[in-house]
């Protein structure tokens, strides 16, 4: 095969799918398709930039077919189906337009990967509500931020683009207060540009909403008569809670999918009582850190589209939200599907569940299965294969992603698009 | 394809034709003159004794945007009672108070509307508004930008820049976010409200950066005057809902010293503090204002009663509001640095005396504003009432009988304080016709809309004459939208997808520069992002653009 040569371009402004900030400041030379980030990387950034697709093909039972074909087989397991389940939907809004109308056309039910964590806010939405914020209200605003059992880590610029940022329009970047609450947190990018370390209130996951519920009560002006709460000392708590009420503009932040234990969507219950009760006299706001592989665009899709956030079942003709029961887990476990779709584009570290039923999986080349699924797709990424839009993790800016270089693999929405058009 | 609708009865308001037997051609998606006896006419409709309307446009209603999504996704309650199964044609989905997008355009089709405006788009999330918008199908959309609490038009205010600074400024946010008009919610006040400021009147400082609402309305009114945009700043004044802010009213339309000024959702604006609950309709004096000041137009934003949801970009007044919420949830969000929502569950109750008299309060308005070109049908959907009640408010409208029997059930008290049972009016057909067609399309500067001449795009409903109101207009004989046929008897025939209104004035370019620098160093995106490519509208196919030019 005779090798073109092309002169490397340089892409600035591009957009990053690969986490839900969806920093856009890239800049990415694109040499013979071979991408690398020039500037403004992060570590998922350069892990997932600088991967070379690797040729994959599409695939029945692990045996190299055509894409019309693979395409055909699909169609046909969910033709015969009659209780199919749409899951992973690691995409785009595109990909996830093509998803809600395969899903209601079928009769099927939808969930992403990452829904456990989006859940949990969901159920607080739903019962509660919230006062929230958005990253450059943090970045012009905040002078006092909370970290609620996440480091933030997974966003690896979080800090420097919203916390430590060079710039602010009110708020005094260099004495911004820090705390962490929560176990098994690295708190080392809580220390001020100036050496100030944060305040790190070391407890379980689950004691979070202990600390939380103490400090409502502190604020609320009542009296606590136990001088340690979740190992932690009654005049530190005392301590906090005045610096929260003299914060002129706060911030709490958690990552829903890190705060992995049964019913941790009372934690968030609870920091959003705190949120809501401090708003009475000051400013204060919650944010969270939604998780990646597109979680917010389909959570929000689905609800313009059906009424309902994710975990919807259209088997009845009409959307129907239940979030314990349409989990990807449950419906496995207790055999109430009776095939799959599973789709992630972004990562390739993503791996569908094993289920004894037919499986088809669109996924990014070179994902690896530890089993051989019905069907198998090789998908483009949005971002890098082709352009698309994403919702960021505040839930209100999105933005519209970029081709960076020519692939000889179809989107998600082509793929599903075809098949809808054989059903 | 020529198409004759004939022998129907006509109101085109636009060309003066009140209730007359007409024939009305259609070709390829414009209305056109009576072809020559010679040209095969491909299909007629016998309209004999049907009411004949240009297709009806809501100029102020949420159907798309951040704000209404959160409302769409903290109300599975609400959607379990209004669940909508896929047919052949159409998709599933839900209705009342904030529907999917995909019902909200089937039954704003089905009610005989042909196109709907979304009136509070957020710069910063017109992106995800405009997708939404793309999702609801059958009507042509459009939005107007949110001003007025944005940090980059605060700071130029305060600076005191120039005229054509801001002008320009305002010119790029509309090209930038793909839109047809610039709103104002509660001004400055979302932007007070982030630094802890609770209220904030006409003539009150924003305390960082010393200005005042006055100052806001007055730049942004000239701004849209200046660069030419059909329709006037569009505005949510100061004081939603509080009581007395009749006063705040009256004082804003005086503040634009004759410049045009839409005042939305005027109902939530005209109380007054008379009576024993010191709330009392203020109504007469805000109509008697509307009438004498030809430069002010209104929607009303009627309240009618039932489970709803409030959604809006004012935070300051939706907090002070959350304490009602029913049920007891609600959301307020701060926006990057460029505005805020505020999402309230509400239920508007007939025996609660506040809620009572606003509903007389928002009638009274209607009855009492004298020109209907320039009052128009609101309910402020979903904040006073979903939009599937405009049938019902039409028939209050039009048929006194029906209405005092209505205000015989309200709160007793409310009723007496009220002069609605006094007034006579009752609206006719043509007076509905401006009021829901060829008034929002004049404010809107649609002109080849909300009218059946010769030109026009063929959006035309057609209704069943009956005595019930409420009846004829919850469910048209026929909707033709550009030329096609897509509802007949109320029910949805076929599927079209709708564009979406913009408005490109001029602007100076070298604004983008200061933009830039803004953007660079205290936004979390990129200027070169943030701007709405016309490949982004209409690339899904779900949408193509139409660009209406500046006057």
């Amino acid at each position: 095969m005779k090798t073109k040569t092309h002169q490397a371009v340089v892409l600035k402004d591009v957009p990053c799918p690969f986490c839900s900030l969806i920093c856009d400041d890239l800049v990415i030379q694109n040499s013979d398709g071979k991408l690398t980030v020039k500037e403004n990387g992060c570590a998922i950034v350069e892990a997932h930039f600088s991967q070379s697709p690797p040729d994959d093909t599409p695939a029945l039972k692990g045996k190299s077919c055509s894409i019309d074909k693979a395409i055909e087989v699909a169609a046909r397991i969910l033709k015969q189906s009659s209780q199919p389940l749409l899951a992973g939907l690691g995409t785009d809004i595109r990909g996830m337009r093509s998803v809600m109308r395969l899903a209601d056309n079928i009769g099927a039910t939808i969930d992403h990967m990452h829904s456990d964590g989006a859940i949990r806010n969901t159920l607080v939405l739903q019962d509660l509500g919230w006062v929230m914020t958005t990253m450059s209200e943090i970045k012009n605003r905040a002078d006092f931020i909370i970290f609620a059992g996440t480091d933030a880590s997974n966003y690896p610029r979080f800090f420097e683009r919203v916390i430590w940022n060079k710039d602010s329009l009110f708020s005094d970047v260099k004495k911004r207060k820090i705390v962490y609450i929560g176990d098994k947190l690295n708190t080392s990018a809580g220390k001020s540009l100036e050496g100030t370390l944060p305040t790190v209130l070391k407890c379980e996951q689950e004691e979070i909403n202990e600390i939380i519920s103490v400090l409502h009560t502190i604020i609320a002006g009542n009296k606590i008569h136990q001088p340690i709460i979740a190992g932690i000392n009654l005049i530190t708590l005392q301590k906090l809670a005045n610096q929260m009420k003299e914060a002129k503009y706060g911030v709490i932040v958690w990552a829903p999918g890190e705060l992995n234990f049964p019913h941790a969507e009372l934690t968030i219950q609870s920091i959003c009582e705190l949120v809501k009760y401090l708003t009475r006299t000051t400013r204060f706001a919650g944010f969270t850190l939604a998780g990646g592989d597109g979680v917010m665009s389909a959570n929000s899709l689905s609800a313009w589209q059906s009424g309902f956030p994710l975990r919807v079942n259209f088997s009845k003709g009409f959307p129907k939200q239940d979030v314990g029961r349409n989990s990807t887990k449950n419906l496995l476990k207790n055999k109430e599907v009776d095939a799959l779709i599973w789709i992630s584009s972004f990562s390739s570290n993503n791996n569908p569940p094993k289920a004894n039923i037919p499986t088809i999986v669109l996924a990014t080349p070179g994902t690896k299965l530890n089993f051989k699924p019905d069907v198998f797709i090789p998908v483009a990424t949005p971002g890098i294969d082709h352009s698309g839009q994403l919702i960021r993790t505040d839930n209100v800016v999105s933005l519209t992603l970029k081709k960076l270089r020519d692939s000889k693999y179809k989107s998600v929405s082509d793929i599903l698009n075809r098949m809808i058009d054989l059903i | 394809m020529l198409i004759k609708l004939s022998g129907g009865t006509v109101y085109d308001p636009v060309h003066g034709i009140n209730g007359e037997q007409r024939d009305i051609y259609i070709q390829d998606g414009y209305i056109t003159r009576k072809p020559a006896a010679s040209v095969k006419i491909d299909k007629i409709y016998d309209l004999n004794g049907k009411i004949i309307m240009a297709g009806a446009i809501d100029i102020h209603t949420h159907i798309g945007g951040g704000k209404v999504n959160i409302a769409r996704m903290m109300l599975p309650e609400d959607h379990r009672s209004d669940l909508v199964s896929k047919t052949k044609l159409t998709r599933s989905g839900c209705g009342h108070a904030a529907p999917s997008t995909f019902t909200a355009g089937y039954r704003y089709a089905e009610m005989g509307y042909t196109a709907c405006f979304e009136p509070a788009m957020l710069p910063a999330n017109a992106r995800q508004a405009h997708m939404e918008m793309a999702d609801t199908p059958m009507v042509d959309k459009g939005a107007y930008a949110m001003l007025g609490s944005d940090d980059f038009f605060l700071r130029m205010l305060a600076a005191k820049k120039d005229r054509e600074a801001i002008s320009d400024y305002v010119g790029w946010t509309i090209n930038a976010t793909q839109a047809m008009a610039i709103k104002v919610v509660n001004p400055g006040g979302i932007n007070a409200f982030k630094f802890n400021q609770r209220r904030l009147n006409l003539d009150e400082q924003n305390e960082h950066y010393g200005v005042s609402p006055r100052e806001i309305i007055k730049s942004l009114a000239r701004a849209v005057r200046e660069l030419g945009v059909p329709h006037p700043l569009h505005l949510h004044g100061c004081n939603l809902g509080v009581p007395g802010n009749m006063q705040t009213t009256l004082d804003t339309i005086h503040a634009v010293e004759g410049m045009p000024l839409h005042l939305t959702h005027v109902q939530f604006h005209s109380y007054g503090t008379e009576g024993d609950r010191k709330f009392s309709s203020g109504a007469a004096q805000i109509a008697e204002a509307v009438n004498s000041n030809p430069n002010i137009s209104v929607d009303v934003g009627q309240v009618l009663f039932g489970q709803t949801v409030t959604a809006s970009g004012d935070t300051m007044m939706q907090y002070s509001g959350h304490w009602h919420a029913h049920p007891q949830k609600w959301v307020i969000m701060d926006i990057e640095c460029d505005a805020g929502c505020g999402i309230v569950p509400f239920k508007y109750r007939d025996k609660n005396f506040v809620n009572a008299l606003q509903w007389a309060i928002g009638l009274e308005l209607f009855l009492l504003i004298k020109d209907p070109w320039r009052v128009f049908l609101t309910t402020d959907h979903p904040n006073g009432a979903p939009f599937t009640s405009y049938p019902h408010l039409i028939r209050l409208l039009m048929d006194r009988s029906f209405r005092n029997d209505m205000l015989a059930t309200i709160n007793k008290s409310a009723a007496a304080a009220s002069v609605l049972s006094s007034i006579d009016r009752e609206y006719t057909l043509y007076e509905i016709a401006k009021m829901t067609r060829a008034g929002p399309a004049r404010s809107l500067g649609l002109k080849d809309r909300g009218h059946l001449g010769g030109g026009a795009i063929a959006d035309i409903t057609v209704y069943n004459d009956l005595k019930d109101k409420e009846k004829m207009f919850e469910k048209p004989l026929y909707v033709f939208k550009n030329g096609e046929e897509i509802v007949k008897n109320g029910k949805i025939v076929k599927i079209v997808t709708g564009g979406t209104h913009t408005l490109r004035p001029d602007y100076d370019k070298s604004i983008e520069q200061s933009l830039k620098k803004y953007f660079d160093r205290y936004m979390t995106i990129k200027l070169v992002n943030f701007r709405i490519d016309d490949d982004e509208i209409v690339e899904h196919g779900n949408s193509n653009i139409i660009i209406q030019p500046c006057t």
